[in-house]
């Protein structure tokens, strides 16, 4: 009886339920033979010996007894299943994280000398501003339109320092739920699975856009652009800069025209993430070239980007926000905002992977040689695709059109497997990829590429 | 500007209802500062430590550290999981909870990587607003400006216990009594694990047993912003003891700790929360679902600023290097406090100036109100938040005389 009577005063713990509820259900004991009074208060709390049960009351329940297991990140979780899979021919296409032909990380030669630089200066670790270190703020948004851009002398662009492409949107996310109360996001079916996340934990509505095309494994164009012009005006558009995450299936030049056209006449206001710039084509101006082309017709717009991939700066979450605003002092108006949202959040961003940025792109002989190492791994992974297709092409006897996969940019590659062929690409042949049928081009070398055509082909013909 | 030929500029801008926000009032400070011409003026604002030259400190431990990882050739910059690095989330809650704290042993704590003090208070508290039935956070009064905005924006609903009293400068110890005992069962509290900012004041040792007692006696849960361990007195272990004292009794808790100060690694921001849960079940649940928090706010830490301080704690001989200048860091501080209060005195400035060392911590509350430390800015150039908080570890003994002649001057001229 003892026991029981200390195990009611942390019938305290759960305000809603009486103690004699709590305790059945915290001690799984029946309410025969406990005879105390059911008011809905601790009844104990105003006697003598409340302080010492208190002691052992700390011992009894969780107050988080009620919290469930998470599901694991279904992007990240794939690396983790990965890791713990033991078969010798297992491969990693995952998460969209450079791998040299060796399947080896790579840290750039530029990140590296920057590193060096970086020690021997001694520089002082004093906190970044809110906004975060000037340096890097001034060369990401040059990188970004051009140093010549009228948005950029004309002081029209506001650019915070971001978390990397993560950060950075969920900055731009929160600046919209704030002072764009109810507006939606138009987010692409399919797009990066965080994108959704990112818009739901910021409380801003989304709604999708039609995209890809699983009959023709592309663009689907005129569904983009009916569902675009659908929706109310004043919208924001999440558009992929470049190398659209998970399908690999960008826009042509001239289609990126007719979007913009949908979206000013619409009055939506453009919204862009930039996470593989120079690392899709090879080139940091043909990348910029959509983001180019909508600030050229005077639009506002936003643009959250990212050094993860390009830079290789994966874990020290270096990216921006930049927000091009028809004035200077609405851009001004803008970035102190965005201020008032980065301090309760993390107070200031951090300063390595700033300083690492700055000193490559503000540099012309690290920034010669970052364009020439950026080269090199899309290249690369040009190279992958094609011995892909050309391995698909030579196994599949059934005559089907893997040219998409040729067609496709960027690190990855939407193969059109289903959820199911997935799962068998995983659980038959311990290829790592992601449920929508995403593959990362960037973790496949081409000593492998012969055996992925096997698992694909199989996946493909003898899974529905 | 020019007008597209497709019509769709905006001569008004989508943004036209945007205001301009008002500076941070502690980061504006600093912006303040560095406005200011004057050759004499002083930085008391934000709580960066000085050395007694007046220059930012990078410890010597912490350059050893960074050398060595960039010496390493096999290191690579791979996304960090959610949670962050492993190695740190482990050496920090022992740093904090004691290496032979039972709850480690038992594994019932929960420790991930955050953005410093702030990530870390921002991810415990949007995980308390998602999974905690009681959504409401008391803070002491007063508080860090940035806790009500952190709490705020995590979803939880913000009140106020009473904590200074300007009559003694020192704690209210019966009204923090009373209003804790007021609050509703199972409300969170934060409490500041020592060297209370902005007020440096913090209950003795006694007094913490009896909030303990207090707090359990009505479940109201626990919730540790530990921004200064080793900074506030010298010794790790003894600025962990509120921390150590509540995990002893078996409950459960949150902890957010900084590295910004005693390591000195500000704007590496680095940190991490610690939830202390009753069954090492409960821990994994809710670091599955913290982990749920972080993915969409940045995905995952950074990592420079956590292989330094790993690196440091499980290296024996830089552990020792660094409580050693930990220690230094500290005594340096109480040294100034020492050095204000007898130049104070020596000038004769009106009033009791004994708080300036009983304080304890980076800051002291000086007791001056808005008019004088406006006063003070004006003509002295002193640059301090304008609730009268200074920051000791902005001042050197050159420096401390120009201040002392400041704080007289606006006590016996501004009211």
């Amino acid at each position: 009886m003892a026991s029981t009577m200390l195990s009611v005063a942390s019938a305290s713990l759960s305000a809603s339920l009486s103690p004699l509820e709590n305790l059945k259900g915290k001690l799984k004991v029946g309410s025969a033979g406990l005879s105390f009074n059911k008011a809905k208060g601790n009844p104990f709390i105003n006697t003598k010996s409340f302080c010492r049960i208190s002691m052992v009351a700390a011992v009894n329940a969780s107050r988080f007894e009620s919290v469930t297991m998470a599901p694991p990140d279904p992007i990240l979780g794939v690396s983790e299943a990965f890791r713990a899979d033991t078969h010798e021919s297992k491969l990693n296409l995952g998460v969209g994280a450079y791998r040299t032909e060796e399947l080896q990380p790579y840290v750039l030669d530029v990140v590296k000398k920057a590193e060096n630089l970086m020690v021997e200066r001694g520089e002082n670790k004093e906190y970044l501003p809110i906004e975060g270190l000037a340096a890097f703020n001034k060369v990401t948004a040059e990188l970004l339109f051009g140093a010549d851009n009228p948005v950029i002398k004309q002081q029209r662009v506001a650019t915070v320092q971001g978390l990397s492409g993560t950060g950075s949107l969920r900055l731009a996310a929160a600046l919209i739920e704030r002072y764009f109360p109810g507006t939606k996001v138009l987010i692409s079916s399919p797009t990066w699975g965080n994108h959704k996340n990112i818009f739901n934990d910021s409380r801003v509505p989304w709604s999708e856009y039609r995209y890809y095309d699983p009959k023709t494994v592309g663009l689907d164009f005129e569904g983009m652009v009916a569902d675009i012009k659908a929706a109310p005006e004043g919208s924001f558009v999440l558009l992929h800069g470049c190398a659209h995450n998970p399908t690999g299936i960008d826009p042509t030049p001239e289609q990126w025209e007719k979007i913009a056209n949908v979206i000013q006449a619409k009055s939506h206001i453009p919204f862009f993430d930039v996470a593989y710039q120079g690392f899709a084509s090879g080139s940091l101006d043909a990348d910029a070239a959509s983001v180019r082309l909508f600030a050229a017709r005077g639009m506002e717009l936003l643009v959250a980007q990212s050094y993860s991939k390009n830079l290789g700066l994966y874990a020290e979450r270096i990216g921006a926000i930049n927000v091009v605003c028809s004035s200077a002092d609405a851009a001004a108006r803008v970035k102190s905002q965005l201020k008032r949202l980065a301090r309760p959040m993390y107070s200031n961003p951090p300063i390595h992977g700033a300083r690492i940025v700055a000193n490559v792109v503000g540099d012309p002989a690290l920034f010669n040689e970052w364009k020439a190492e950026m080269e090199m791994m899309a290249g690369r992974i040009k190279n992958v695709r094609q011995k892909l297709y050309d391995s698909l092409s030579a196994k599949d006897k059934s005559g089907k059109d893997w040219s998409f996969i040729l067609k496709q940019i960027g690190m990855f590659s939407f193969t059109g497997l289903n959820i199911d062929q997935s799962a068998n690409m995983t659980s038959k042949w311990h290829v790592y990829m992601t449920k929508d049928g995403r593959i990362s081009l960037a973790g496949l070398s081409l000593a492998k590429c012969d055996y992925l055509a096997d698992a694909i082909v199989d996946s493909f013909h003898n899974v529905s | 500007m020019s007008a597209s030929p497709t019509s769709g500029f905006h001569a008004d801008s989508v943004f036209a209802h945007i205001d301009r926000a008002p500076e941070d009032p502690i980061l504006g400070v600093t912006v303040a500062y560095n406005k200011d011409p004057s050759p004499i003026k002083l930085n008391l604002g934000v709580g960066a430590y000085r050395t007694e030259e007046g220059k930012p400190l990078v410890l010597n431990v912490v350059r050893q550290a960074e050398q060595q990882l960039v010496n390493d050739r096999s290191r690579v910059k791979e996304y960090l999981p959610i949670v962050g690095l492993a190695d740190f989330n482990k050496l920090s809650a022992k740093l904090i909870l004691g290496a032979d704290s039972p709850a480690v042993q038992e594994n019932r704590v929960t420790t991930v990587q955050c953005l410093s003090g702030t990530g870390s208070l921002r991810v415990g508290g949007e995980f308390l607003a998602r999974h905690y039935h009681q959504r409401t956070i008391y803070i002491p009064l007063p508080t860090w400006g940035n806790h009500p905005k952190v709490f705020t924006l995590a979803g939880l609903s913000v009140k106020t216990y009473r904590y200074y009293d300007p009559a003694t400068r020192g704690l209210n110890f019966q009204g923090l009594l009373e209003d804790l005992g007021s609050a509703p069962s199972g409300a969170i509290v934060l409490l500041h694990a020592c060297a209370h900012n902005p007020t440096g004041v913090d209950p003795t040792i006694q007094q913490w047993e009896q909030i303990r007692q207090l707090m359990r006696s009505k479940s109201l849960l626990p919730f540790f912003d530990s921004a200064y361990q080793g900074f506030a007195s010298g010794s790790l272990d003894a600025d962990a003891q509120p921390v150590r004292m509540f995990v002893a009794d078996g409950g459960e808790c949150l902890v957010a700790q900084s590295y910004a100060k005693n390591m000195g690694l500000y704007g590496e921001r680095v940190g991490a929360l610690s939830i202390v849960c009753k069954t090492a079940d409960v821990a994994s649940r809710v670091e599955s679902q913290l982990k749920l928090v972080i993915r969409p706010m940045y995905s995952n830490p950074p990592i420079h600023g956590a292989s330094i301080v790993a690196t440091i704690l499980k290296d024996r001989d830089m552990y020792n290097e660094w409580t050693i200048e930990l220690k230094a860091m500290a005594d340096r501080i109480i040294s100034m406090r020492q050095k204000l209060f007898d130049a104070l005195r020596a000038r004769g400035t009106p009033g009791d100036w004994s708080h300036i060392i009983k304080q304890i911590g980076m800051f002291t509350f000086t007791g001056l109100n808005s008019e004088q430390v406006a006063f003070m800015t004006k003509e002295y150039h002193i640059y301090m938040t304008s609730d009268g908080r200074i920051s000791m570890a902005g001042l050197s003994s050159k420096t401390v005389p120009h201040l002392a002649d400041a704080i007289h001057a606006a006590v016996t001229r501004v009211v």
